[in-house]
């Protein structure tokens, strides 16, 4: 992959929001007093009366987006994942994901990636969080333009949906902007041998990965979820069935994310080997975003050696 | 249904109301062996007068959109409010049986989904108010003229997100909101103010830019009163102050800190009842 275009995941929520707003009245955006760094403050500048910013009153925030979308508009309740998941758990969980309603999440600043604010800003737990909570739907796109895909996606579903984007500026990944659907995975590279299955921004090093297996001889098939919940099933089947393992990939702990979600798939339906990147069950630190994925284990070459265990062990 | 205040003889037919209300809720918890009585109890005048007199709505098409909207913030008090709407006849009255069972539209705490009239999921204390509040935003902006009506416990109003509530309500100006505090002075561990002291409410609620007023929770003349002042007063929300015993109309359950989520054993149920015969 030649790529070297680099793009806010924000940035692609943000402009869908406006993109959206053009079209639907009823789409509102709430924020709290993290605006200019969730990008949302674009759309209060265009849409002033549809913007809301609460403050730094993250719960209060979740809840008054349910009672938005009780009264049938569709709230972008945005904030920094951590925040969401975390500070705002209970909000998400009781007055959101159990009354079922049509609020959509904008979660910014997730994953290690987030960088200098340190690990009390990263969130590498909210989608073991989201995931967890019943009727909620998890979207964790690759790139700005998977993330302007995902956004439209949600407005359009009805339900809660929690949508996961980062801080940094991330490669752009042509393979994976045509046809976004909610619970479909994307095939990227066709392989026999093991399947790397990524979400969120590792679908770059996935593809790196596979490349790399390739000069040694591995066919890697390369299967992209920007949906984590629900799992696309088939396309796990028939990785577990066409391919000797496989590897995820994603940028968040390996407990409760898109790792466990496959292993507990395919261990109930095929038993497979899978082996996990990601977050070894670790507070992240300051640094810079990209030297982070390097420090803990989220790039390319962490794959191809799990790639590489997986296939010696078989 | 609804009832005419006009002198004693009506405000008579909401205190009979009060009454069978009462025996309800105590049926309800005794024969699901679970439940509040204690909250519900106190909060029976408040919803009567809501229900039956103050608030517009219809039993028949609970979605109707120009309907007042009442939010159970305190949602364990599912009891008094079952109770209203099966008399209302928003759901089959024999449907109070099934309190707290599986397969219940009726379940311990509040669920919009399953039960007609219905309006807010509620549970974890703290939340109603807020959904409240982005509601009561919601009808502004589509320009609607129905008011949001919201029960909170004074225990609840511990939780911070009541204050994060307050503050947003006062930001967008949510005259449309009118908000009771039941103030009975307990909740589950003791005194409000040995567990977490609250006084004094009104200039709190005043420095968070509310309207503010104090009464008696179990006077209907008072209760009415208070709330048409309130609709009367643009550009705030208000805060009604409801003085209230916990337990109120049985009198070994008034003020007893114990009724707060315990039900009654058989013989406690049948002398209650008999305090509540006409
Ligand atoms: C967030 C949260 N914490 C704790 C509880 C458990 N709980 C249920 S009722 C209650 C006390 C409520 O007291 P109050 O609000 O005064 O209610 P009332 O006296 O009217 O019954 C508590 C702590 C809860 N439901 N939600
Ligand atoms: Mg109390």
């Amino acid at each position: 992959m030649n790529s070297t275009e680099f793009k806010q995941t924000r940035q692609g929520y943000v402009d869908a929001l406006i993109e959206l707003a053009l079209v639907d009245p009823d789409v509102v955006v709430l924020d709290s007093d993290v605006a200019k760094a969730t990008k949302t403050c674009d759309f209060e500048a265009l849409f002033p009366d549809r913007f809301f910013n609460c403050g730094v009153q993250e719960q209060n925030m979740m809840c008054v987006a349910a009672g938005l979308a009780l009264e049938g508009f569709i709230p972008f309740a945005t904030t920094f994942g951590v925040f969401a998941s975390c500070r705002a758990g209970d909000q998400v969980r009781n007055a959101i994901a159990y009354p079922k309603l049509n609020v959509k999440i904008g979660a910014t600043h997730c994953g290690i990636s987030t960088g200098g604010d340190g690990a009390s800003h990263q969130a590498n737990e909210d989608i073991a969080i989201m995931r967890s909570f019943p009727n909620m739907t998890v979207l964790v796109p690759g790139d700005y333009e998977e993330s302007r895909l995902a956004t439209k996606a949600a407005a359009r579903f009805t339900g809660p949906v929690y949508l996961r984007f980062g801080r940094d500026k991330y490669p752009v990944v042509p393979e994976i902007h045509d046809g976004f659907a909610i619970g479909k995975a994307k095939l990227l590279h066709e392989g026999e041998d093991v399947t790397i299955v990524t979400t969120g921004i590792m679908a770059s090093e996935g593809l790196k990965a596979a490349g790399i297996l390739a000069e040694r001889g591995y066919s890697a098939r390369v299967l992209h979820m920007p949906t984590v919940k629900p799992i696309d099933t088939e396309a796990l089947l028939a990785a577990a069935r066409g391919t000797r393992g496989i590897v995820t990939a994603e940028e968040h702990s390996i407990i409760g994310g898109l790792g466990e979600a496959v292993a507990g798939f395919v261990a109930e339906q095929h038993p497979t080997m899978v082996r996990r990147v990601g977050v070894r069950d670790t507070f992240g630190e300051s640094g810079q975003a990209q030297e982070l994925l390097d420090r803990y284990g989220l790039r390319a070459a962490n794959i191809v050696a799990e790639a590489l265990s997986v296939l010696q062990e078989y | 249904m609804q009832i005419v205040v006009r002198d004693q003889t009506d405000l008579a037919l909401l205190k009979e109301k009060a009454r069978e209300v009462r025996r309800r809720i105590l049926t309800m918890v005794h024969r699901a062996n679970s439940g509040h009585v204690g909250g519900s109890l106190s909060s029976v005048e408040i919803l009567v007068a809501l229900y039956y007199r103050l608030m517009r709505h219809d039993p028949r098409r609970p979605a109707w959109p120009e309907r007042d909207r009442f939010i159970l913030s305190k949602g364990h008090c599912t009891p008094v409010i079952y109770a209203v709407l099966a008399d209302c006849g928003y759901f089959p009255m024999s449907d109070l049986r099934t309190f707290r069972r599986p397969g219940s539209h009726l379940q311990g705490h509040p669920y919009a989904p399953k039960t007609p009239g219905i309006e807010v999921s509620t549970g974890t204390l703290g939340l109603g108010l807020s959904t409240a509040a982005g509601m009561a935003l919601g009808a502004k902006l589509r320009k609607q003229s129905h008011r949001y009506y919201v029960l909170c416990g004074d225990g609840e109003i511990q939780e911070g997100q009541i204050w994060e509530a307050a503050m947003f309500a006062n930001k967008y100006h949510l005259d449309n909101l009118i908000a009771f505090v039941d103030r009975n002075y307990l909740q589950t561990d003791g005194h409000s103010e040995e567990i977490m002291p609250l006084d004094p409410l009104l200039p709190k609620w005043e420095a968070f830019g509310w309207r503010t007023c104090e009464i008696d929770g179990h006077d209907f003349a008072e209760i009415i009163e208070a709330v048409e002042t309130a609709k009367g007063a643009p550009g705030k929300p208000t805060l009604i102050v409801a003085r209230t015993v916990k337990g109120k109309g049985v009198s070994f359950m008034e003020n007893v800190v114990g009724w707060h989520g315990t039900p009654p054993t058989r013989e406690e149920y049948e002398r209650a009842m008999k305090e509540l015969e006409e």
